[in-house]
């Protein structure tokens, strides 16, 4: 059974409705009561993108709905956004009301791709899970209902991968994620579908995932399903990196391990990796007397409170190449399945080779915020976490990196935290926050 | 409209309460005629963007309460909203010289077996814990569309727990699916404070309660000078401040569709008469609102001096403005009554109105009484305003229409209807602040950003040059008004 929540840190379901505009000139098409997409936009988005927010159609189910069903309505939405708005896929999500009363969305939708018409529905109900979960929801239906009705292209094409990394918005730094990402593959031969974003080709990339060669999941667990149901559907291997790989050490590691993955281009790849090892350490080596030297306090010791792929990711750079201590216990905030827990917590124990944390799974930001209270941190402290930590890192006395949503106190363009250049970001963004508290 | 029931767990939604409406295309006069006539009919849209909900509206007055914590009774998903009225709450905070404090917000995360077997127990388990957690004065449940219809006794827990922990916990019913008009979550959030948390009057104070949202502090000095107080209410406030607002000297709404309901409820529940008159925008709706002010507070005389004093500081400055901006076109996109009142600000100002899109409307308010009907009141001082269109943020039809009129100025009252006016290099301004335009000096005030907006064309000639617009080239040459229709009677859904 889920646990209540106090600060809220994911959304519902429905949530993935963030998923869906992060598709280039892909739209939403929602069947809920009328203020679930405005709540969730409100909470992970910033910015509308190209027809989220305000644009999203939406049947804002009311009463008659409810008690008769709300089939003729979303028919009669559906009809209206093929007309208004100009978009190459449409996506029905339903919400709780349709979803609690029983509407067959299915019958509805298939009615339309019937026709032809380019439409998928997927239930999401927000009671159903949350974002992370459902975020493979919509790439399945997508895949199942879209792409295997109109991909034309047949045979794999060699060298052709498709990246399953970030739930976008949910992951404030998707954009540019997924932008580091992209040119760290391409430079070790790859060419790579994002599927998302400004990076992504849009709906042609998505036609094309059947003919991979392979796919990559970097994620502690959000994506795994979509690749096990493409390697179901279409033999498509799968490589997966659990966390996400940021600097110098696990980068390299990333790209090493694709390369044998896809038995691609041993020495050009290994070029490509020296090449941006040497430009990575070339800063870390200009600024170590300052991590070492600056006598007026760095923070020590961290705590992140992050979904897991982040933790992870961040815990093994700020220990290994930066110096900063876990502290005991760190937080995961995303529900993790039961099934995914025992691999993340053996990522906390064998941090380093020589040093290891606790984890708990804990949604409930305020219980981690209870529990952080209770046992104070006696040096400086670094709070990877979200804009509910702003007083906490006041009374604590620590430095704050919003890392997580709701993450209102930044505005995120395409900063990231990925790869070479997303870890020299957050060296950057870390102690930024650190010097600007000196008068 | 009925009589305030305070023994109902629940308050009317407004559709059936006061017959409000969301669809209606014509101009404002049509629209006034229709509904003090009562002819007036609701267009239902066959095509509809997502809007707001009940609410939402309902949280955003109860979880500013600085002494109560909320309990959101929802999957988590309904909880997105939380973190934007912390900020909010916060933004508050270092505007009033508050010390910084979290929102403390529970969500009780129903799940598919909630929507199976229930979801009170869990209900109980997050009341108590954020009683453990906080230790506050009152804690306030909100409900959702899943708890609505899975059928959850909210009352009877609500009920229980107070007897249990000896504070007011009080059901606030805001089901989304409920209301087409999201205002009735106000209502809500209101009938649930004069319901359990407002006491029988002991004794009449200096204070006047003012309904408003969050902003800044325009009333002090005008009632000071009249020897009453200023108590701002709901955010910001505290149970026990909220307990006494029966106690009061009358009630000023800084605008009806927010306050229309506690208004109403306080004068006819405890006596504490409203200021019913037009909101005091624009020369004639100030001249009559603070007229009714000394009247009820009984300062006709000083009331007076006050006029004739604030209107020889603005009118000489006012005349200026209006020289500048003779011959400016706008359109607007607002909530109700604040819309109304804003269309008599630009009027006053001299400023061509060519429509507006305002969020719904309500033909009456709970008072039952048309001195307080701002629309009425803008068309007779001003006229009537062409391209009126009753929309419930249909952003569609706004494009539409924006790309039709093209104004000067592109007005919004609300977040996600700017950036339409700036795509299409249309100048658009949003004041966040309703006090900022408030009596003779908000002429003034808005007057001054009016023209700094319209000064400034770089940013949006840029963006109009950079922006794709999401909607069909058919739809951009359609009747903006070809979804409306199917009229369905008010009294019928």
């Amino acid at each position: 059974m889920s646990k209540l929540i106090e600060q809220p840190r994911y959304s519902c379901a429905l949530g993935v409705q963030q998923s869906v505009i992060a598709i280039p000139r892909t739209v939403p098409v929602v069947h809920a009561g009328p203020g679930c997409s405005t709540k969730i936009h409100g909470f992970l988005g910033q910015g509308e993108g190209y027809a989220g927010g305000s644009t999203i159609p939406c049947t804002n189910a009311s009463e008659a709905e409810i008690v008769f069903g709300g089939e003729g309505k979303l028919r009669s939405v559906i009809d209206g956004a093929f007309k208004v708005i100009d978009a190459d896929l449409y996506v029905v999500l339903t919400g709780c009301t349709s979803d609690i009363v029983g509407d067959d969305v299915g019958q509805v939708t298939r009615d339309y791709q019937d026709l032809g018409k380019p439409l998928v529905y997927v239930e999401t109900g927000g009671f159903k899970s949350n974002n992370y979960v459902s975020h493979d929801h919509v790439i399945k239906a997508i895949v199942e209902q879209y792409v295997d009705k109109f991909a034309e292209g047949r045979g794999v094409i060699p060298g052709l991968v498709n990246l399953l990394a970030t739930v976008p918005y949910q992951d404030p730094y998707w954009i540019g994620n997924l932008q580091e990402l992209k040119r760290l593959l391409t430079g070790i031969g790859l060419q790579v579908n994002v599927l998302f974003g400004p990076e992504s080709e849009g709906i042609s990339e998505w036609l094309s995932i059947p003919q991979a060669q392979f796919n990559i999941v970097v994620s502690a667990w959000p994506g795994l399903r979509s690749a096990e149901l493409l390697e179901r559907k279409y033999g498509t291997p799968y490589y997966h990196f659990p966390y996400l790989p940021v600097g110098g050490i696990e980068t390299g590691r990333f790209l090493r391990e694709v390369t044998g993955f896809g038995a691609l281009d041993q020495d050009s790849a290994e070029a490509f990796i020296r090449s941006e090892e040497r430009k990575f350490y070339a800063h870390i080596e200009r600024t170590a007397d300052f991590m070492l030297e600056f006598r007026y306090g760095l923070p020590r010791v961290f705590y992140t409170m992050l979904d897991a792929t982040y933790a992870v990711g961040f815990a093994k750079y700020l220990l290994n190449e930066l110096g900063i201590l876990p502290a005991e216990t760190q937080y995961v905030v995303d529900q993790t399945p039961e099934e995914y827990r025992g691999r993340i917590a053996d990522q906390f124990r064998h941090i380093s080779e020589r040093r290891s944390a606790a984890v708990e799974f804990v949604e409930d930001g305020g219980a981690i915020q209870e529990a952080i209270r209770a046992n104070k941190p006696k040096q400086r402290a670094l709070l990877l976490g979200s804009g509910w930590e702003r007083d906490l890192a006041r009374e604590l006395g620590a430095d704050l990196l919003p890392v997580s949503v709701p993450i209102t106190y930044r505005l995120i363009l395409n900063c990231g935290y990925a790869g070479y250049q997303g870890g020299l970001r957050l060296i950057e963004d870390i102690y930024d926050r650190v010097l600007d508290t000196y008068r | 409209m009925g009589k305030v029931n305070i023994n109902s767990a629940e308050v009317t939604v407004r559709e059936l309460r006061l017959g409000s409406i969301t669809g209606f295309a014509g101009t404002a006069a049509e629209l006034v005629g229709c509904s003090n006539s009562g002819g007036l009919k609701d267009s239902s849209r066959s095509f509809s963007q997502c809007m707001g909900c009940s609410s939402g509206n309902a949280f955003c007055q109860l979880s500013m309460i600085q002494d109560a914590a909320m309990v959101n009774h929802a999957p988590v998903g309904c909880a997105g909203d939380f973190f934007g009225y912390n900020f909010v709450y916060r933004v508050g905070q270092m505007e009033r010289e508050l010390p910084p404090v979290i929102g403390r917000y529970f969500n009780t995360n129903l799940d598919e077996m909630d929507t199976v077997f229930g979801g009170s127990r869990k209900l109980e388990a997050t009341i108590k814990l954020a009683y453990e957690r906080v230790k506050p004065a009152a804690i306030f449940v909100t409900t959702s569309c899943a708890s609505g219809i899975i059928g959850d006794d909210v009352e009877a827990v609500t009920n229980k727990l107070t007897a249990e922990l000896g504070i007011p916990v009080v059901s606030c019913f805001c089901e989304g699916f409920k209301s087409k008009i999201w205002t009735s979550g106000f209502d809500s959030a209101y009938h649930s404070i004069v319901r359990k948390i407002v006491k029988p009057p002991e004794q009449k104070s200096n204070r006047v309660n003012i309904i408003n949202f969050w902003g800044s502090d325009v009333f002090s000095r005008l009632l000071n000078r009249l020897g009453y107080e200023a108590d701002y209410i709901v955010p910001f406030s505290t149970v026990a401040q909220l307990e006494r607002i029966s106690e009061a000297a009358a009630t000023i709404q800084i605008c009806p569709t927010l306050g229309t309901y506690l208004g109403a409820a306080l004068e006819q529940v405890y006596g504490v008469p409203e200021i019913k008159a037009p909101v005091a925008y624009g020369l004639a709706g100030t001249d009559a609102w603070m007229r009714e002010l000394g009247r009820v507070l009984g300062r006709e005389q000083e009331i007076e001096e006050i006029i004739a004093e604030e209107k020889a500081a603005v009118l000489p400055k006012l005349a200026e403005y209006k020289a500048k901006l003779a011959g400016v076109t706008c359109y607007l996109t607002a909530g109700s009554a604040h819309g109304h009142a804003l269309i008599a600000l630009l009027r006053e100002l001299g400023i061509e109105v060519q429509g507006a899109a305002i969020f719904h409307h309500d033909p009456v308010y709970d008072n039952g009484d048309p001195a307080s009907d701002m629309l009425e009141h803008t068309v007779k001082t001003y006229g009537d305003v062409p391209n009126y269109n009753v929309c419930n943020k249909q952003a569609y039809e706004l494009a539409n229409i924006l790309n039709r009129v093209q104004p000067d100025l592109m007005i919004a009252r609300h977040g996600g209807m700017t950036h339409w006016g700036a795509k299409l290099g249309i100048p658009t301004l949003l004041i966040g602040d309703e006090h900022f335009s408030w009596g003779y000096q908000g002429l003034l005030n808005y007057a001054e950003r009016i023209l700094e907006t319209l000064d400034n064309r770089e940013f949006v000639t840029n963006l109009a040059k950079h922006s794709i617009i999401p909607y069909t080239k058919w739809w951009m040459e359609q009747d903006p008004y070809t979804f409306l229709g199917g009229h369905v009677h008010v009294q019928t859904y």
